[in-house]
């Protein structure tokens, strides 16, 4: 199959030449050098990795570039407008939702498309929709009062 | 750069250097030929903008330091902390420092950085009382500002030009909690938008131009040696180099033999990786994972122990920073920078120059803010590869570990043997006191408890796999160990374990305080048993704080979940009390892990728990509801806190366990299927 030449990445169509199955998220952070995509284990368990393709989360440590083509994928810094903040990264900020902040992007990317999908989750729906991401420092009471901080806000993605 | 060198290139403005006899009697035990002045440990610059820049060898890794540090200037200069900033961990331009380990940032360079800001703000004030020609006690800094009456200037301003120096002493006055206007105040995360927004370059997102992607070829278990490589499949890939070096310190189980391939871009260094063909000569392993307590106890160093004691065992974990070891490594005429995320740049600087027998000065070591560590970063295994890479082929070269790889290659927490035997009489003393530690180290061997005629040892022993410091270390496991045979102490006279607790902490007024701090919130007078619920405590100090922790879980069919976590923490004057919540969410998430389900297993010299979908860490669904009582002594220096508050949270689920179930469980993890009851490996 002929190489991937482009990727609609945040709103812009970004010229690339990846090997159909080439995983996204070293598309992503070594040819386009978005790396606020983090990886975390490349087997799907931590969703560092997590991006939005067409609304949907997903881990892009094992999702195949081919994949994406043709779609649009949203990164963290894709997620609003320069200079501006999604309500979600609002709230985490307010929450002081991080510690070390290399789960962040994920969650933050999970927890936007949570809220799309339900826009007033309870505190149960946020625990078993974010239960993918893994958040090895432990910050996870403030996460879930940040997503409820920016349900409150209409955070949708 | 020497400090003539350094104060040069700071330029005009205010310098304050801070004298400090802690780093001078480090000194005398390594780091030597260090470029920075060797009796300084901070310094802070004004410049003739007002941009106050303060230096520290401390790294922020989501610990906030960096956050408490900033809060620290403003509170003695009287500025905003957005105007303050701080440059971490790189060698060139920081003072020397032992590295960010042991909780020492908030005890040590917290009260450190407040010196040298003071100082600065008396400089100022007195160049501002001589250029107005007023009283000095009339002049006064607030804001960024100085000002007296209708005068008024910025901190920039009133140096004219001049280049002012000055070195203070270790022991300069500062001010009492008690008046504290900034520190003390919950400032949030000063690099926050930058972590929200996806900005922040950590290691492993640092790219230089014309750099190469490094891959290295581990053995297939430990110990195992290289027989013969055939590399000619690797090297035919375009692109692709593969080089063979010495390490000049060989790693444990891995040997001094380093063979890395290099490519423009990381998928054709995986393939090429995949290329090598390597003969390895296996290396017989001496135990496992199953029967690693009875290895530890067979090979034990020191006076025996008496017999009959009661065995706890303690699993080798993995710290499992989510962001893994990355390095980027590269030569300029001779001289060595290497980015790396490591708690100690300074000992990472030690080990570039000693592979590369260069002097110090000729390498630079640089941490950008890193995604964690928990003491399982203390080395620079990856910033020795890259450089020896980078050398070997004349190109900056990046190296990434893989997940599979941290958690294989790094260290462990030790795996631990605690043995334990006591009595109480019926009145609650307790008359006789036994304790020992198998390779788990003596950090809270002690108990904290009135004991006459305790005795107490840490035996040293072999060790079949590459341990290290980790959080809190060994007071995971004694304190585990200790306070459920409180418990069972308590138990065997009949007594409730909070008074049997409070009765014997009667040497220790902050241990008790917590103790009826956690009891208090949690209720635990008024606790109610119903079947399948349960309720524990413990209790304990590390790292100069002194923690409680109450819990309550169900065991349903021999599932166990915390459902509620109370923990009283003191660490003296509170600095920043929403990041030491923070911290305590993150003791307890991290420790509740160990508690119920973390376990390294291993076997032939091979890690099987090599992936997160082999090793459990704590998600969203296992967490407790934590709450968690700040016992605020503004009249204590204040201790760090990213360590102590785990020790609380395995025994105080381990006690709960046994009063829901009646079943004792001396192990950690505690539940390791996911339930009790099953098999123990």
């Amino acid at each position: 199959m002929a190489n991937i030449s482009e990727l609609d990445v945040n709103g812009t169509r970004r010229r690339i030449d990846a090997d159909p199955g080439r995983m996204l998220l070293s598309v992503l952070r070594d040819d386009l050098n978005l790396t606020g995509t983090k990886y975390g284990c490349g087997e799907g368990q931590c969703a560092a990795c997590t991006v939005l393709i067409d609304g949907q989360p997903v881990k892009a440590c094992i999702t195949r570039v081919e994949s994406a083509a043709g779609k649009r994928i949203v990164t963290i810094e894709g997620l609003a407008p320069a200079g501006k903040l999604h309500p979600v990264q609002e709230a985490f900020l307010e929450a002081d939702a991080m510690q070390c902040g290399w789960c962040t992007s994920g969650m933050i990317l999970g927890a936007a498309a949570l809220l799309g999908r339900n826009p007033n989750p309870s505190e149960a729906e946020i625990v078993s929709g974010m239960n993918g991401h893994i958040c090895r420092c432990g910050t996870y009471p403030r996460i879930v009062r940040a997503i409820q901080a920016a349900a409150r806000k209409g955070g949708r993605a | 750069m020497r400090r003539r060198d350094f104060l040069t290139a700071l330029g005009g403005g205010i310098t304050v250097l801070l004298a400090d006899d802690v780093i001078a009697q480090e000194s005398g035990r390594g780091g030597m030929n260090r470029q920075t002045p060797q009796d300084v440990s901070a310094w802070l610059h004004i410049g003739e903008d007002g941009m106050v820049t303060a230096y520290t060898g401390k790294v922020e890794v989501g610990q906030n330091a960096r956050t408490s540090l900033s809060a620290a200037v403003a509170e003695e200069l009287r500025v905003p902390i957005a105007s303050i900033r701080f440059v971490m961990g790189d060698t060139d331009l920081v003072p020397y420092d032992m590295g960010t380990v042991g909780s020492q940032t908030s005890p040590t360079m917290w009260p450190q950085i407040r010196r040298a800001a003071a100082a600065a703000r008396e400089m100022l004030l007195d160049l501002a009382a001589q250029k107005w020609s007023v009283e000095r006690s009339s002049v006064a800094a607030a804001n960024g500002k100085v000002t007296s009456g209708v005068h008024s200037a910025g901190f920039g301003e009133l140096t004219q030009g001049q280049k002012l120096v000055r070195t203070i002493p270790a022991n300069a006055p500062l001010t009492p909690a008690a008046e504290w206007k900034v520190a003390g105040t919950s400032a949030p995360k000063v690099t926050g938008r930058e972590i929200v927004t996806g900005a922040h370059q950590y290691p492993y997102d640092l790219k230089r131009p014309g750099m190469l992607y490094a891959k290295v070829l581990y053995p297939p278990q430990f110990g195992a040696r290289l027989a013969s490589l055939d590399k000619s499949a690797a090297e035919a890939i375009p692109g692709v180099k593969v080089v063979r070096e010495a390490l000049a310190s060989p790693r444990a189980g891995f040997g001094a033999d380093l063979v890395g391939v290099l490519a423009p871009d990381p998928e054709t260094a995986s393939k090429a990786l995949a290329a090598l063909r390597a003969d390895w000569t296996p290396a017989p392993a001496e135990t496992s994972s199953k029967d690693v307590y009875s290895y530890f106890k067979r090979n034990a160093g020191g006076p025996a122990s008496s017999a009959g004691l009661t065995a706890y065992t303690i699993a080798y974990i993995a710290h499992v920073p989510l962001e893994p070891r990355a390095a980027v490594a590269e030569w300029n005429n001779g001289k060595l920078t290497v980015w790396t995320g490591t708690q100690r740049p300074f000992g990472v600087r030690s080990e570039l120059a000693g592979q590369f027998r260069l002097s110090e000065e000729n390498v630079r070591v640089f941490m950008p803010d890193t995604g964690s560590g928990y003491g399982g970063k203390h080395n620079g295994d990856a910033a020795i590869e890259a450089a020896i890479l980078a050398k070997a082929v004349g190109r900056p070269v990046k190296r990434n570990w893989t997940r599979e790889e941290e958690m294989t290659w790094a260290y462990y927490r030790p795996g631990a043997l605690v043995e334990v035997a006591g009595k109480a009489s019926a009145d609650g003393t307790i008359t006789a006191w036994e304790f020992h530690n198998y390779n788990g180290g003596a950090a809270a061997l002690r108990t904290p408890y009135a004991v006459s005629g305790a005795r107490e040892q840490s035996h040293q022993t072999p060790t079949p796999l590459r341990q290290g410091s980790y959080r809190c270390l060994a007071a995971t496991g004694n304190n585990f160990a200790r306070e459920c045979y409180m418990d069972e102490l308590a138990h065997s006279i009949g007594m409730d374990p909070l008074d049997f607790r409070m009765k014997n902490a009667s040497n220790d007024d902050r241990l008790r305080a917590v103790i009826e701090a956690a009891a208090g919130r949690f209720g635990w007078k008024n606790r109610k048993k119903t079947a399948g619920r349960g309720f524990g405590m413990a209790a304990g100090f590390e790292k100069g704080g002194r923690v409680a922790t109450c819990a309550e879980v169900s065991v349903a069919d021999g599932v166990v979940k915390a459902l509620r976590v109370t923990e009283a923490f003191e660490c003296g004057a509170v600095i920043n009390p929403e990041h030491l919540r923070n911290q305590i969410d993150g003791a307890i998430s991290m420790g509740l892990g160990g508690a119920l389900f973390e376990r390294i297993e291993f076997a032939e010299g091979k890690i099987l728990s090599n992936r997160l979908a082999r090793y459990r860490v704590p998600r969203f669904a296992d967490m407790p509801v934590i709450e968690s009582v700040l016992v605020d002594r503004k009249d204590l220096p204040s201790a760090g806190a990213g360590e102590c508050p785990i020790i609380g949270i395995a025994p105080a689920i381990g006690n709960a366990i046994f009063d829901a179930t009646g079943q004792r469980i001396r192990s950690m993890p505690l539940a390791p299927q996911g339930s009790i009851g099953s098999p123990s490996a």
